[in-house]
């Protein structure tokens, strides 16, 4: 007979549209991270360190990344005869068939998976923060109050509250009322969008709603429950917790990295972070290569200067070029006399020889400023950039370029240059 | 391929790997930074589509047993073929460790009885090569050979008494066979590799056995080279034997050299490797790396120049470390200087520490200390 007493269900369909060109050809949580990570790796890791054998990842935006990363689950011994990891992409049924319209619409579709297992409690993860959380200690928590649902918050300053969704409770954790981005917040503990459920109560309430049109966890599951009584308390958690859902934000991650001792540490033995490894040679460091405070991924070969940065592996920085405050992702090639300033290139890129990104002043962009704005030039994947051009801040490229898509051999500050199109 | 089967022959010891020898056997010997010597060879077996493999194992096996604990890294099935890893046990039989790499296989005899596939590939886990074993089979099968040896040449930095020493007629048949000679009068050296027919070996193990002789090159290769047609076949791509101090450290350090580099870890096809799970190697303030290889989980704060440094090694601030090769796991402390030396795995170094050996004698550091929380 098949039991397990907790399984986890990771929503990772998301496209994460604020992260832009990053996220043209993958979804979110398949974004690398770290010099090495993928965002998914931490809700993995953060599952099988915890003793969750049993993940659903339910896939929808550009799967195919996260499909090769997953595999069958070997990097986090998630390749088991019994549970293990499995991909979940919507399905054609027999009568109806739909994408995903809602988190919880997601999970609703996956219900049989979920019964097969005949678990107690369900945990229901996203795939877009960076932290280290020990579920089991939540699900002791939760079988302690005896609870029908348990979330996990987060303490924020309460003058950033009124960004969140806030839950205001009674002195035993038990939730007594939600806030959805208050004006005025009475409460600093935020919904960080992890879940753990009595499964009953999951089961009952996925299939009272399930009509509801993108019907959505904090939307209308959680009030649901609420409103017939259920028992739902705040699980507080004090570790590092980071959204890397803006680009913003996630540079900030990833430059924090490379502090001394990075609050968040993964050098330490405990709790490690798994991911596939797709590397193995060590890194080459070359006579005229110049390192201070980075950190480097495997196989990359550095012959330039590299200051406060994170660079992935497999990435080739030529003689002259100078790398600054930058995230450089697996594959990059620097060209030789480049100069990178405060830029954020994915995959596979091949930059020119004597570039200049990210220089001059700043200016908002002129199509999505709340999304490339932080100063930041952001590059996406298996772009070419051409030889001798210069990039201001704030600005967006993805594709293939050519000299003639520069004006001047110049991008001001504040453009958008995305070529579309096979490659 | 499933036309041979793989023998991977890792037992192997060697006083001329002086104190490195303590800890593992020569297979298990850490290489380039992320590697170990078995990787080489289990990667050209699985790339060659060799699907069926048996390591064995005898000296010191710790290392390699743990290094070999899934058949996944290097991609083996596990149904169709599979790593199988065999270690001398006593039986009713039997209660001799193995006696020489021909008694090792006649003591797993059934693992070449109950194959089906027609050859057998025979290779030692002490070689940093690639090579398609497809391409010796087939020119093992046009020249209608009974046993095919591969032959490199000798580097001429090397000493010619560690090596078989083969000399051929004008169809490359092996007329001399020399195992170790103090001069040698040829400049080619088996590397260890043998391609022949499974039912042939399965016989002249056996006849061997009867005349209870233990060695495959001795009583097998010599013995035989005027009845069976031994050919070689030459191999003209990077070969290297690590079995001393000194080709191990030149080994290593061949890995600077931008064009062998780029041929192990950037063409076509990769070489694998076990995975640790360790994050990137991460550079502070003061660091000064010049000319190295760094490996993931590495902390630099200090000064490398002309270094390899393997796996999650730590430099402490203000050290200088110098064409040397720092193995896995090992904490430096602070103001250590260390110039041609091996420091030997999983070791502590205190601060203040001046290690120096020289170009043509290289030092190796072993202190043994225990490492409280850092």
């Amino acid at each position: 007979m098949i039991k397990k007493e907790m399984i986890a269900m990771l929503l990772a369909g998301g496209q994460g549209s604020r992260l832009g060109v990053l996220t043209a050809d993958v979804a979110k949580p398949a974004v690398a991270f770290g010099g090495k990570y993928r965002i998914i790796d931490f809700p993995l890791s953060n599952c099988i360190n915890s003793g969750v054998d049993t993940v659903g990842v339910l896939t929808q935006y550009q799967p195919l990344r996260l499909n090769t990363h997953i595999g069958i689950g070997i990097p986090w011994d998630l390749d088991r005869n019994v549970g293990g990891v499995s991909v979940l992409p919507p399905y054609e049924k027999s009568t109806s068939s739909e994408w995903y319209t809602g988190t919880a619409n997601a999970i609703y579709q996956n219900l049989k998976f979920m019964e097969y297992y005949n678990p107690d409690y369900v945990l229901i993860l996203g795939g877009d923060h960076i932290y280290k959380m020990d579920y089991e200690v939540v699900l002791d928590y939760h079988k302690a109050n005896k609870a029908d649902i348990t979330l996990a918050t987060l303490p924020v300053p309460l003058e950033e509250a009124s960004r969140f969704g806030v839950v205001i409770t009674d002195e035993n954790k038990q939730i007594l009322e939600f806030e959805e981005k208050p004006e005025k917040p009475r409460s600093n503990l935020a919904s960080m969008g992890i879940y753990i459920f009595s499964w009953p109560v999951l089961r009952d309430a996925l299939i009272k709603l399930k009509d509801q049109p993108a019907c959505d966890f904090g939307k209308h599951i959680i009030p649901y429950c609420h409103e017939k009584g259920s028992r739902i308390f705040a699980y507080e958690f004090n570790g590092y917790w980071k959204d890397v859902g803006t680009l913003g934000s996630y540079w900030e991650a990833n430059m924090e990295l490379i502090d001394l001792i990075p609050v968040f540490n993964l050098y330490e033995e405990f709790w490690k972070i798994y991911t596939h490894t797709e590397k193995i040679p060590p890194q080459y460091v070359a006579e005229s290569a110049l390192i201070d405070k980075a950190i480097i991924g495997e196989a990359s070969e550095i012959y330039g200067e590299v200051h406060n940065s994170v660079i992935g592996a497999g990435v080739v920085i030529k003689p002259g070029a100078v790398v600054r405050d930058s995230i450089i992702m697996n594959d990059v090639v620097i060209g030789a006399n480049t100069v990178v300033d405060k830029s954020i290139i994915a995959e596979n890129t091949v930059i020119g020889d004597g570039c200049k990104l990210g220089v001059g002043e700043e200016a908002p962009n002129k199509v999505k400023p709340d999304v490339y704005a932080f100063g930041l030039v952001t590059i996406g994947g298996d772009s070419v950039i051409p030889d001798g051009v210069t990039i201001g801040k704030n600005t967006a490229i993805s594709g293939v370029t050519e000299s003639s898509d520069y004006p001047n051999n110049e991008l001001a500050a504040g453009e958008t240059l995305i070529k579309v199109g096979d490659r | 391929m499933m036309k041979a089967i793989g023998i991977v022959l890792a037992g192997g010891n060697s006083n001329r790997m002086r104190e490195l020898s303590n800890k593992r056997a020569i297979a298990a010997m850490p290489i380039a930074g992320s590697f170990r010597g078995v990787d080489f060879v289990l990667s050209n077996m699985s790339n060659s589509h060799v699907q069926k493999v048996a390591v064995f194992t005898q000296y010191n096996a710790k290392s390699l047993n743990e290094h070999l604990n899934s058949s996944k890294w290097w991609d083996f099935g596990r149904k169709q073929g599979g790593l199988f890893l065999f270690t001398p046990t006593t039986t009713p039989q039997n209660s001799y460790w193995y006696r020489g790499t021909a008694d090792a296989i006649a003591q797993n005899l059934d693992y070449l009885k109950n194959s089906h596939e027609p050859y057998v590939i025979i290779a030692s886990g002490d070689g940093i090569y690639k090579l398609n074993y497809n391409k010796v089979l087939e020119y093992h099968i046009s020249k209608k050979a009974d046993i095919t040896v591969v032959v490199s040449k000798l580097d001429e930095r090397d000493d010619p008494s560690r090596f078989g020493i083969v000399n051929v007629d004008s169809d490359d048949r092996i007329t001399e066979f020399e195992e170790k000679p103090i001069g040698a009068n040829s400049q080619l050296v088996s590397t260890g590799i043998y391609v022949i027919r499974r039912r042939l070996l399965i016989e002249l193990i056996e006849k061997s056995m009867q005349e209870e002789k233990y060695d495959f090159v001795k009583d097998i290769l010599i013995r035989y080279r005027s009845i069976k047609k031994i050919y070689a076949y030459k191999m003209d791509s990077y070969w290297s034997n690590i079995s001393s101090v000194e080709s191990y450290y030149r080994t290593n350090m061949d890995f600077l050299n931008p064009e062998i580099r780029d041929y192990f870890f950037r063409q076509y096809p990769d070489v694998y490797s076990k995975v640790y799970d360790l994050p990137p190697a991460k550079y502070n303030a003061g660091a000064e790396v010049k000319n190295s290889l760094v490996s993931s989980g590495c902390i630099i704060n200090g000064k490398v120049e002309n270094s390899i440094l393997f796996k999650d090694v730590f430099v402490g601030k203000d050290c200088t470390i110098k064409n040397s090769i720092i193995l896995n796991d090992v904490y430096i402390g602070d103001n250590t200087h260390i110039e041609n030396c091996i420091v030997e795995s999983r070791d502590t170094i205190r601060a203040n520490m001046n290690y120096v050996g020289k170009e043509d004698d290289i030092k190796i550091v072993i202190e043994k200390n225990e490492r409280y929380a850092l």
